[in-house]
């Protein structure tokens, strides 16, 4: 394996800052549990109710919304099913869940869960080839029945393909009818500017290990005057919408990520986005028929700064990925299951692309560390390799006659 | 040389793999998923390769330090194994499913794919060994017989043995536990996987009635008297004794074997067990580990898996391989592979589809 390593895979983690790490080793030295009464209880619980008010202030909310989670899936499972919950146990009637198409699994699977256990009844919002949300249907949908409609849950940009969602016309028509608007932001935060006053949203999901935090700590920004059923019981913690010991350290280290992801985003954004532009520029020029999946328009307001997603034509995503890790360059086919068995992406397939489409895509995601070597050094690999998997393509295709 | 480890999960691929990269070769490990059974909008449980065999594999690859990654090759699976053991029993065949995995999938598919991806040779765990003689690559029994597989990979031609690599061969199965322990790999004392790997139950029957429907017909004594009935001819195979379920018993109240299955006329037919004896088979398709042979030639016949060789003359002609044996052989059921030897050496096989007791070939099916 090559030394030096290329990480074009920022959208699934990214690396951790390094006075993150120093602010969590310190307080991983220190003992108490933010719950105890104790002095060291208090400076425990000092540390989290510091880290709540910075980002709080970083992100435009009061600190009482921030209910602290394990992560992304955690936050999205709380929305959907808390939401979910909530609004059906106040009227029977709303049993409907509306989601986009290309949500993350843990809306979609959650969604689905509801389904097959708890009555409800899924709707995927369609999008359109560039993978932005369809607002027509959103109001034809939403329109069509608003009293039985439990919430909304659609990305604020999407993890594969980086398209940009329109959550504020989103959230209007949500609010329009009282209907609560989640939002999964895990992929935005960092990269967009945020506005989360926007009215109508009432829950948004962020995590810190997608902006330099730890793994294993996110949160849901929710409403005070949301009405949500919790996922987890216990110590009653967090609004008594989340039990469980608060992770002092994680939290701390997720604040500080907070307060540099937001104060550096233009700048960071701008870099990034650079990088980026030069990547799909030399790389559709080196592979003419390589094709850009998302929005063609790269502005910030369309497309998320870091990501280039691309199709290549007879090729797999599995052989495009193990010939670019033999060269240390190190990228995604797009969400992998447990086993590590990459499935044709179902954002790729609702934005209309087929199978074939779909299974020969690679995303390349940059992010706060990328230099222009990491863009050099794909560029230089990815003809010849791209030409070899075609190949290995073409034998197999040409033995499944 | 660049090495594709194919790793099961189990401690035969791991040792396998262990060794070629102990060789010095540079290794890359990769489990197949072989089965794909989607649930919601994501398929991630494997019903054969379980979530479990792949981490297994990859714990495996972690501890060679290779990379790993885990391919999908259930359409092919599911296309060129399992569709065709359901059709082969369908057509009143015993179809060896290993021997045909091995045929289009992990010397075809998985080879070609690595071959195409710049690698020079697939690893696996078989035990077989490989030599390399004056005519070419020679495929030989492993040493250890109770583990030896060539059987099973007596379908594959010069150029696929020319690119596979089997690092077991020379080594019995204990003693490859044994090594596994020493290496530290957590699979050592994994049990063996047995039966077929896509039947999860281990009950065939079952997963041949799911998937082809009742097809209830007549169980006949070789007089052709009516001695029972049954809901599906593919749930039976030629030379079985026990589940035959038969309402008349036989005059002399000795047990009873199939000896026939038509599944155009749904017939099984039943009768005495020195009925089974064969003494000529005829094959279709014949598959060459070398140059093709000429004419005639005197060799040992395998009909099975874990049978005994039996001494025979094989006579080629084209596309056909009619092999007159020594001695008879029970129970030959067409679909079955028979794989010749000289010796330890593999020289080739072919799929029976007509047997004969006497010197003539009777009743041959297409």
């Amino acid at each position: 394996m090559s030394a030096l390593r290329s990480y074009l895979d920022h959208a699934a983690t990214t690396p951790v800052l390094p006075h993150v790490v120093d602010a969590m080793a310190e307080q991983m030295r220190a003992v108490g549990n933010a719950s105890s009464l104790h002095g060291s209880g208090r400076a425990a619980r000092r540390v989290v109710e510091e880290s709540r008010e910075t980002i709080a202030a970083a992100l435009g909310v009061r600190p009482s919304e921030v209910v602290f989670t394990s992560g992304g899936t955690e936050a999205d499972n709380l929305a959907v099913k808390g939401l979910y919950w909530a609004r059906r146990a106040a009227d029977r009637r709303r049993r409907r869940v509306l989601v986009s198409a290309i949500e993350h699994h843990a809306v979609l699977d959650t969604a689905d869960w509801l389904a097959e256990t708890q009555g409800a009844e899924v709707e995927l919002l369609p999008v359109d080839p560039v993978g932005r949300v369809d607002l027509a249907a959103l109001h034809d949908r939403v329109g069509c029945d608003p009293a039985s409609v439990a919430l909304v849950s659609v990305m604020w940009a999407n993890n594969e393909v980086g398209t940009v969602q329109p959550v504020a016309e989103v959230a209007q028509v949500a609010r329009a009818h009282d209907i609560p608007l989640h939002s999964d932001a895990v992929q935005a935060l960092g990269q967009l500017p945020l506005d989360l006053s926007a009215p109508g949203l009432d829950a948004v999901t962020v995590t810190g290990h997608k902006i330099g935090g730890p793994i294993g700590v996110g949160a849901l920004v929710v409403g005070r005057d949301v009405d949500l059923v919790p996922v987890l019981h216990g110590g009653g913690q967090e609004r008594n919408v989340r039990s469980g010991t608060l992770d002092t350290p994680a939290i701390a280290g997720f604040a500080l990520a907070v307060d540099v992801a937001v104060a550096e985003q233009p700048t960071r954004a701008a870099r990034v986005a650079g990088l980026r532009d030069e990547l799909i520029r030399t790389g559709s020029a080196l592979v003419p028929d390589a094709v850009l999946n998302g929005d063609p328009d790269l502005d910030l307001a369309h497309r998320l700064p870091g990501i280039a997603h691309f199709s290549f034509s007879g090729c797999d995503g599995d052989s495009l990925l193990m010939l670019l890790d033999a060269q240390g360059i190190e990228c995604s086919t797009g969400s992998a299951c447990s086993a590590g068995v990459a499935q044709p992406s179902h954002v790729l397939q609702a934005m209309g692309a087929d199978l074939e489409r779909a299974r020969g895509s690679l995303r390349f995601s940059l992010g706060h560390t990328s230099t222009p070597a990491d863009v050099d050094a794909l560029v230089a690999a990815i003809g010849p390799v791209v030409e070899r998997a075609r190949a290995a393509g073409l034998v197999n295709a040409a033995r499944h006659d | 040389m660049r090495v594709l480890a194919a790793m099961s999960g189990g401690v035969d691929s791991a040792v396998a793999a262990a060794r070629a990269v102990d060789a010095g070769h540079d290794v890359v490990g990769v489990h197949l998923a072989l089965s794909s059974n989607p649930a919601t909008r994501r398929s991630g449980a494997r019903g054969c390769c379980t979530a479990e065999d792949a981490r297994d594999a990859r714990r495996a690859a972690d501890l060679l330090d290779i990379p790993f990654y885990v391919w999908d090759l259930a359409e092919r699976f599911r296309a060129d194994v399992v569709d065709d053991f359901v059709a082969e029993y369908a057509a009143g065949r015993t179809p060896n499913p290993c021997l045909r995995c091995n045929e289009r999938v992990k010397f075809a598919a998985l080879l070609d794919r690595a071959l195409a991806l710049g690698f020079d040779a697939v690893a696996t765990g078989h035990y077989a060994l490989l030599v390399d003689g004056p005519t070419g690559r020679e495929l030989h029994r492993a040493v250890d017989p109770a583990k030896d597989q060539s059987y099973v990979l007596g379908v594959l031609d010069a150029r696929q043995l020319a690119h596979a690599l089997f690092p077991l061969g020379d080594t019995v199965k204990d003693a490859v536990r044994a090594e596994a322990e020493v290496r530290g790999l957590a699979v050592a004392r994994k049990p063996d996987s047995h039966d077929i790997c896509f039947v999860a139950d281990g009950d065939t029957a079952s997963f041949l009635r799911r998937r082809l429907g009742a097809a209830p017909g007549e169980v006949v004594d070789d007089s052709g008297r009516v001695v029972g009935r049954h809901d599906g001819a593919y749930g039976f195979t030629v030379g079985q004794r026990r589940g035959l379920h038969l309402a008349t018993p036989a005059a002399d109240g000795r047990p009873r074997y199939v000896l026939d299955v038509a599944p155009s006329t749904g017939r099984v037919t039943v009768g005495p067990r020195e009925r089974l004896a064969v003494r000529h088979l005829s094959a279709r398709a014949p598959r060459w580990c070398g140059p093709a042979p000429h004419d005639r030639l005197r060799c040992l016949a395998q009909v099975r898996a874990h049978g005994e060789p039996v001494p025979g003359t094989a006579r080629v002609a084209g596309d056909r391989l009619d092999v007159e044996l020594d001695e008879p052989l029970l129970g030959i059921a067409p679909g079955q592979a028979v794989v010749l030897y000289d010796g330890t050496q593999v020289l080739g096989s072919a799929t029976i589809d007509a047997t004969s007791r006497t010197d003539e070939l009777a009743g041959t099916r297409p």
